[in-house]
């Protein structure tokens, strides 16, 4: 393989307390803090280590986003990409930007670097879509190992284990493919403080969507947005007896 | 007229030669040299310091350093630190753990080996030579971020690189850079080895010897070190010691402490074992010894004899760090006090709405707010350019370290019973943080440091007008101003500096209780010159007093500087700030009238002299003097 192109999507940090715009159009970011989904975190490990094992040549991570998303491929240089693609979309075109959307671009990139290999997450953790990869392998017409736990590379191919539910699926895809991380496919590097100084040289290259010739018309609307409903103060009861009686009461059992 | 004349004449004689011998005598590291330093600079150079502190010694307002406060960041800089800020804390909270780290009195190897490979070590190394080139400014958000997480592991980083090899950073040789930054960067642990058995405070008694070989190809070293932070684990030292020094013109031998580097693996360098301490437990610190350590000349740091500017141009170098450390500790205390305050339910409400513990926070918000301030403020100049910042570093340090004792205090017992107990954290943190008053320049050394300093300061420049009374025709402008400001003050009319036009219009009261009490500390110092002429040097209760007004003044115009920043950048917690601004000043301004009045009035001056016999009366007992009531 000579070529890996992993998807990186900056979101809202997994630690901070999402709060919803008072019009209910999207969640509060202005001012909050923001990092690389945690599942893409995983794809860039696992590209990386391939580049380490001398499996691939050459690792290149793409973002799609307003121009913060720079700080996230920066974050993908740092802990070992080669270089970054900017693909950028702000504003009300990426509040309504979809997986649909994602996957035409990300199509047309793996196309025109000639990548063997795409590596996503298996979903971002802001909008839990997960769909991009199943989608991108879709339009490029690739075989897609999706929920991958474990990647191991053959002669032109490569052996996915997959989590499904109650086991593990072994399978074979031939490359070109598409695979999507699951949770514990790799621990994820941290970022060190050298690499992060070394990634400020590496190249990133900018486009739009319609440098790429994808249409980003939105293909839904966004009716209203609101916080889960607040939890109810529970009670205590005396002893067990009451607490059976209540839970027939509610339908519980 | 007459009476400053006088005062000329008594002065700065005096004064001079405490600073060179009784600075040292109690001076710790940290003071003596700069001083000196400072002495040297002032003969070759302008008169002029762009020090703020210096400058309230004569009742100036010297603001370049304050307004606007600096922003040494470009774009990039910016940018590139908020790139790095992730890491570190990620680093905090998800492979460090400072309990373990206390308990078990080491930071295992792991997490080391965690902290080398995230590139801590050597933040501000070059990165040719392998570091990360971050500047002061740089240096202090990630060491924010450290003192609110971990000091013990604070001070494995900090005696490492802040002032372990900073040495080979400041004056270090091309070729000793070349040498050592890349080791110190990649796995090799550093240390400062200065202190002695014999010497805590007065530094230039340190014992270790250090003799050159006849063919001055190297020195053979001698000696034993105490408290050496890193000490059993530096590969790498800077290591004071006396170097006999024949004066070519006088064939005198005179001994002079020299700064040489060290390897541990030039042989005959061994360490005691880990020292048994209050906190920071988990850093190393041990005695070290050296027993005919062949030192290759070229090791020698900044050149022979240099070694005291070498020691205080280190140490002043690397104050604000503990600022800007121990501004990280109060943000974590404040956290804590906080989260408890706003869920303790007593007397059916949360405990921040009653006004005991309002005043609490709020006066710890203020005092980090203050530090945090002081730190940033320092760090930034020092990054512009800075040569001037001397009393100011030592101000920080002083402020910072005793504010966090404080914060830290009143977090634990906001928390009550809780506060108390291990689980909770802040116990560790009190107990971490006490060594920040002591170490690198005790405070009380540095009061006196900064007291002195700006004394001579005055006092040097009331020499100029005493040198112009001897040829009064030819210096008549410097005389008639000198004599108008003081007319002026005599009869009441004063016009303190003033500077409301550098401040946000809601600022501007507390900018005038900052310019009246630059005013009559200015006026304040030169009635003590009057009144004491040399012996000021001697009057300790007068100068911490003198001390702690510069303090007050000092951070009353950083927080105005900063808070007016913050108003016209229209930052969302600017009101916030000039709210902590404006109680600031006002208190500040009161203390510092306070204090003024103390060292000026009899009554309390006899305090001073009854303290002092009580203290003669217990030493020479040596115990407490009265029984108790029972009588046995």
């Amino acid at each position: 393989m000579s070529r890996v192109l992993v998807g990186v999507k900056r979101v809202i940090d997994y630690a901070v307390k999402i709060r919803v715009k008072p019009d209910k159009s999207g969640v509060v970011t202005d001012g909050v803090k923001h990092s690389m989904n945690p599942f893409d975190e995983i794809a860039v490990e696992e590209a990386v280590r391939m580049k380490e094992k001398k499996i691939v040549q050459e690792v290149i991570a793409v973002s799609c986003g307003p121009a913060q998303a720079q700080e996230t491929l920066r974050t993908a240089l740092a802990m070992g990409a080669d270089r970054g693609i900017h693909v950028e979309v702000s504003g009300s075109e990426y509040e309504t930007l979809q997986p649909y959307h994602v996957s035409k671009i990300l199509a047309k990139i793996a196309q025109d670097e000639k990548v063997d290999l795409v590596i996503l997450g298996k979903q971002a953790i802001d909008d839990d879509n997960n769909q991009t990869a199943q989608m991108l392998a879709g339009v490029l017409d690739w075989p897609a190992a999706t929920f991958a736990s474990k990647v191991e590379p053959g002669s032109g191919s490569l052996t996915v284990t997959r989590e499904v539910d109650g086991g593990l699926e072994v399978i074979k895809v031939k490359l070109p493919a598409v695979i999507s991380a699951d949770l514990r496919l790799n621990e994820p590097r941290y970022a060190t403080l050298p690499n992060i100084m070394k990634a400020k040289k590496k190249p990133i290259k900018k486009f739009t969507p319609k440098d790429l010739g994808v249409n980003t018309a939105p293909k839904i609307e966004i009716v209203s947005v609101e916080e889960p409903p607040a939890r109810q103060a529970g009670s205590i009861v005396p002893d067990v007896d009451t607490l059976i009686a209540k839970l027939k009461e509610s339908g519980h059992i | 007229m007459i009476r400053v004349s006088k005062v000329l004449a008594l002065a700065p004689k005096g004064l001079n030669k405490f600073i060179v011998t009784h600075t040292r005598c109690q001076a710790t590291k940290a003071a003596a040299n700069t001083v000196k330093t400072e002495k040297s600079e002032k003969k070759s150079t302008a008169k002029e310091s762009q020090s703020f502190t210096m400058n309230i010694f004569r009742g100036h307002l010297q603001a370049s350093q304050i307004f606007p406060y600096p922003e040494p960041l470009s774009e990039e800089q910016n940018e590139t630190l908020k790139m790095l800020v992730d890491p570190i804390e990620k680093f905090f909270e998800e492979i460090n753990d400072p309990v373990k780290n206390d308990e078990n009195g080491s930071i295992d190897e792991k997490t080391l080996e965690a902290l080398w490979s995230l590139g801590a070590f050597g933040l501000q190394v070059p990165q040719e030579y392998g570091g990360l080139g971050l500047n002061n400014t740089m240096y202090a958000r990630c060491v924010d971020i450290v003192g609110y997480n971990d000091l013990g592991v604070g001070i494995t980083l900090g005696a490492h690189q802040s002032i372990g090899f900073k040495g080979i950073l400041l004056v270090g040789t091309p070729e000793q850079k070349e040498k050592y930054l890349p080791r110190v960067c990649d796995g090799k642990f550093a240390a400062f080895c200065l202190t002695e058995p014999s010497c805590g405070s007065d530094a230039g008694a340190i014992r270790s010897k250090a003799i050159k070989s006849k063919d001055g190809s190297h020195y053979v070293l001698n000696g034993s070190k105490i408290w050496i932070s890193n000490g059993g684990l530096a590969e790498i030292m800077t290591v004071f010691a006396q170097v006999p020094i024949t004066d070519p013109e006088t064939g005198k031998t005179q001994d002079k402490v020299t700064a040489f580097i060290v390897e541990r693996a030039f042989g005959g360098v061994s360490n005691g074992p880990p020292e048994k301490k209050m906190g920071i437990k988990c850093s190393n610190t041990a005695e070290v010894y050296f027993e005919d350590v062949k030192i290759p000349a070229e090791n020698v740091l900044g050149g022979e004899g240099q070694g005291f500017k070498v020691a205080m141009n280190i140490l002043n170098n690397g104050r604000f760090g503990m600022a800007a450390a121990m501004s990280g500790t109060q943000r974590y205390c404040i956290k804590k006090a906080v989260d408890h305050a706003t869920q303790r339910i007593q007397f059916g409400k949360t405990i921040d709405n009653y006004g005991t513990i309002q005043e609490k926070i709020a006066r710890m918000c203020i005092l980090h707010y203050v530090t945090e301030s002081l730190a940033y403020m320092i760090s930034g100049n020092m990054d512009k350019g800075s040569q001037d910042y001397h009393l100011e570093a030592a101000i920080s340090k002083c402020f910072g370290s005793e504010s966090a004792w404080w914060v830290c205090d009143e977090a634990i017992q906001i928390l009550g019973g809780m506060g108390y107990m291990k689980d909770t954290g802040l116990e560790r943190v009190l107990r971490d943080l006490r060594i920040f008053r002591i170490f690198e320049g005790t405070n009380d050394i540095l009061r006196l440091f900064v007291a002195l300093t700006g004394i001579q300061y005055a006092g040097s420049h009331l020499k100029e007008l005493q040198k112009a009374f001897r040829n009064p025709t030819a210096n008549l402008g410097l005389i008639v101003e000198e004599a108008a400001k003081r007319a002026t003050r005599a009869v009441g009319l004063s016009s303190p500096p003033n500077f409301i036009h550098l401040v946000h219009p809601s600022l501007a009261d507390s900018a005038t209780l900052c310019a009246k009490s630059i005013e009559s500390f200015g006026q304040a110092i030169e009635n003590s010159l009057i009144k004491y002429n040399k012996t000021i040097v001697d009057e300790q209760f007068v100068l911490n007093r003198l001390a702690q007004a510069a303090i007050d003044t000092y951070t009353m115009a950083a927080v105005l500087s900063r808070a007016t920043l913050s108003a016209s950048k229209n930052l969302p917690s600017a009101q916030h700030e000039i709210l902590m601004a404006q109680t600031w000043c006002t208190e500040a301004s009161s203390r510092v009238a306070y204090n003024l009045k103390v060292v000026q009035s009899g009554k309390h001056l006899d305090v001073f002299t009854k303290l002092s016999k009580i203290s003669k009366n217990v030493c020479e007992a040596g115990d407490v003097i009265q029984l108790n009531p029972l009588g046995y």
